[in-house]
């Protein structure tokens, strides 16, 4: 039992913060810490700083831009970035369809997609969800038949976030529809947005803005050398793909950051001529989420210090259940210290009401997606009664 | 950066836990030793001194082990576990740890070997009912008289306070509070113990012009009391994992053993969700206890890191006891049955020191020195 980080890992804190306050772009960390829109462009400009580092896919195989550092080191990483306000290496790209393609692809795939997904050349979006298969993904319909050197896929996809940036999908189709467990007969094939016979329609949300998507397929033509891994095999590799989403789905970082933020405004905001952050019921509120998330902080350290075999820890549900409720908590409590001033959500120029007030409601709207996103944390609660509890 | 017990820290508990788990093997046996006084098993406390137990954080000097935080975590939690009703955290963290704290040299070389060898059981005289989790005192007032001292006014509750040999008393004096040592067969003090409803035992305590010794030199002690009340949350911190891990095991066996409308109630999603939902509430504040424990061993800021651990235990506690008895149904009330009982030990460890409210006030009163906590960084880590 040691509470302090090495010397070695403090100077490895202090060299991730430097290098992300000073190294990627003010304006757009600006953007990001005001929960403002964060552009396509913006996305590519600061993952790929990022990437020229060798920051951007640190938990890659140190063949393909990896670099090998502990759980720890990851986990730090990952909290300097989002204390920083740096857009993270996009998901899909870095968490989800490259590290699948290096543990499962051949190696032509490997040489033709891995660099260009660190580098973000390759804008990729998730193909998973269907109407009828959410939370019961193993239920999706969308097929993939096989015609001469070509899969032709037909059928629907939805939740498809920021698909409209993308250039490929990586995406699970149903390969055998006889397999008598329905989670065999799943592959995964990956094809760019522009192939005939793919369109996309953009799903408006709460908070005004547009950041998923249905996606239809007619008579898609696929090259069967698209197919990632072993045909019927998509399921394995979808659970793999879901492991690493969970990585890191905490965000503690990034909660934090809200926090400060709520302090500073309860700050501004007065009442009766005092702060409201002294008001005894605004700052326990306060210091209770912010207890909370001391709490979650230390337990993703725990499970971090843990899982240094590369199985996820089982307590990860944890970090995804508890990460979401407090990414949440922090929203509700801007939008009720900005008060009335949080109906301002969509004011323009000629209005006093700040800027962080007008994206309080949209973004605590917004977010109330991340307790349903990554396994919903009634997904989570089932992981945990049924492989934690014994139930 | 290190959350791993080391190997001799993983034998400490295997044979404390061997020990209580001898001693306790079922809910029964914790019955019977607690509807007699002193409320615990006078064998057992004698046994907890023949391993080094009650001397575990005193230094070798004095006759103790010279162990830190973390073994001390360790004795709670397994103690919590089957919530022994032994008075480990009573005698020996609080009232020996003030000893230990601001006693003389000569005070603590006559005392703590006497507390480590289980001859004497100290109870720290603190509480008022005026007043509740002060580190100051005010309805006990201490008076010179010639080359000692006297004592006069009441305390209560005051934990295992009829059963104490003697007592550690908090009193005002100029300036302060002071701290002092009554015997238990002093001139002018009177003592009422009585049961309390989680088994264990406390005293009313009133002085009547009752001698007294200083302990350590004087002066005003309130800094050092809040010292040693932190220390002591941190450590019914870990008595309360002990205690809500066993809750918890408690009510999934049950969830998967009792049957109605012909399943086992595990096939209820309503019930296993909230199963799910304790062992979230545990494992949080399990890291929230450990972790406190962890600032106390580095020297941090063991006042700020007991409020932390304080609150994140005593809002799991309150979850964990309520659901474990819901989930059971009827027989969770019973006195028969053991979860009933260990969320009345949980419902009295928070009012011991200080609840999750008590807690949470105290550190609202600073969330805005600074924008972001850092477990790993000032002040907890220094």
């Amino acid at each position: 039992m040691r509470l302090q980080l090495s010397p070695e890992l403090e100077a490895f804190r202090e060299e991730m913060r430097t290098f992300f306050t000073t190294q990627v772009p003010q304006e757009i960390r600006d953007k990001v810490a005001a929960h403002r829109h964060v552009s396509k462009e913006e996305y590519v400009e600061a993952q790929r700083v990022l990437n020229a580092a060798g920051l951007a896919v640190p938990h890659w195989p140190v063949e393909w831009g990896g670099k090998d550092w502990t759980p720890l080191q990851r986990h730090i990483w990952r909290e300097e970035m989002q204390l920083a306000g740096v857009p993270e290496p996009l998901a899909f790209n870095t968490s989800m369809i490259g590290p699948v393609i290096a543990a499962f692809g051949n190696q032509e795939q490997k040489e033709r997609f891995l660099a260009k997904t660190a580098n973000l050349d390759i804008w990729w979006c998730q193909g998973f969800s269907e109407p009828d298969a959410g939370s019961d993904l193993a239920s999706l319909r969308t097929t993939a038949v096989r015609d001469g050197d070509d899969w032709v896929v037909n059928g629907q996809k939805t939740w498809t976030t920021l698909g409209q940036h993308a250039d490929w999908i990586f995406c699970l189709v149903r390969t055998d529809p006889t397999a008598e467990k329905k989670q065999r007969g799943i592959s995964m094939l990956v094809f760019p947005m522009d192939t005939p016979g793919v369109t996309l329609r953009p799903i408006e949300l709460i908070d005004g803005g547009f950041e998923v998507n249905e996606v239809f397929f007619e008579d898609v033509r696929v090259p069967a050398e698209n197919l990632i891994g072993e045909e019927n095999r998509g399921w394995d590799y979808a659970k793999f793909l879901l492991g690493n989403e969970r990585v890191g789905i905490a965000r503690v970082g990034a909660t934090k950051k809200m926090l400060a933020q709520a302090k500073d405004h309860a700050r501004e905001i007065t009442v009766d001529g005092r702060p409201l952050l002294e008001d005894p019921f605004m700052a326990r509120r306060i210091a209770e989420v912010e207890n909370e998330l001391v709490a979650l902080e230390l337990t993703a350290l725990r499970v971090v210090a843990n899982s240094a075999d590369g199985k996820p820890h089982p307590a990860s549900s944890v970090l995804k259940l508890k990460g979401s409720e407090l990414q949440q908590a922090a929203t509700e409590l801007l939008v009720d210290i900005a008060g009335p001033l949080s109906l301002a959500s969509f004011a323009e120029e000629g209005s006093d009401v700040p800027d962080w007030a007008r994206v309080a409601t949209p973004h605590y709207l917004n977010y109330r997606k991340v307790s349903i996103y990554g396994g919903s944390n009634e997904v989570q609660r089932t992981i945990i009664a049924g492989t934690i509890l014994g139930l | 950066m290190d959350f791993t017990f080391d190997s001799e820290q993983n034998d400490l508990r295997e044979a404390v836990r061997g020990l209580l788990a001898r001693a306790y093997s079922d809910s029964e046996q914790r019955r019977k030793v607690v509807a007699n006084d002193p409320g615990f098993d006078e064998k057992t406390w004698a046994r907890l001194a023949e391993m080094g137990l009650l001397g575990l954080p005193f230094a070798e000097e004095h006759g103790g082990m010279g162990a830190g935080p973390i073994e001390v975590a360790i004795v709670a939690e397994e103690i919590g576990r089957v919530i022994a009703p032994e008075p480990f955290i009573e005698a020996v963290v609080l009232a020996g740890g003030l000893i230990a704290a601001v006693g003389t040299d000569e005070q603590k070389s006559e005392l703590l070997g006497a507390i480590a060898e289980g001859t004497s059981v100290p109870a720290f005289a603190h509480a008022e009912t005026g007043t509740r989790w002060s580190a100051s005192a005010s309805a006990v007032t201490a008076t010179q008289s010639g080359d000692g001292w006297t004592l006069s006014g009441a305390k209560e509750p005051v934990p295992t306070g009829a059963r104490a040999d003697v007592l550690v008393v908090s009193a005002v004096v100029d300036g302060g509070t002071g701290l002092f040592l009554v015997q238990g067969d002093a001139a002018g003090l009177a003592r009422t113990g009585y049961r309390t409803h989680d088994g264990t035992r406390a005293a009313a305590v009133r002085f009547d012009a009752t001698p007294a010794t200083l302990l350590g030199t004087g002066g005003d002690q309130t800094a050092a009391i809040e010292r040693a009340l932190a220390e002591a949350r941190i450590a019914y911190s870990h008595e309360a994992i002990g205690a809500m891990d066993t809750a918890l095991r408690t009510t999934a066996e049950y969830l998967k053993t009792r049957k109605q409308f012909g399943v086992t109630l595990n096939r209820f999603q309503a019930l296993t969700f909230r199963a799910a939902d304790m062992y979230v509430s545990l494992e949080l504040a399990r890291s929230a206890a450990l972790w406190a424990s962890m600032v106390q061993d580095a020297g941090g800021d063991v006042v700020a890191a007991a409020d932390r651990a304080r609150l994140q235990t005593s809002r799991a506690g309150r979850h964990i006891g309520k659901e474990a008895i819901q989930l059971h149904g009827g027989i969770g009330v019973t006195a028969e049955y053991s979860v009933g009982h260990y969320t009345s030990r949980l419902t009295a460890i928070d009012h011991l020191l200080g609840d999750g409210d008590f807690a949470v006030a105290r550190l609202a009163r600073t969330v805005g020195e600074q924008a972001t906590v850092d477990p790993l960084g000032a002040p907890y880590a220094v």
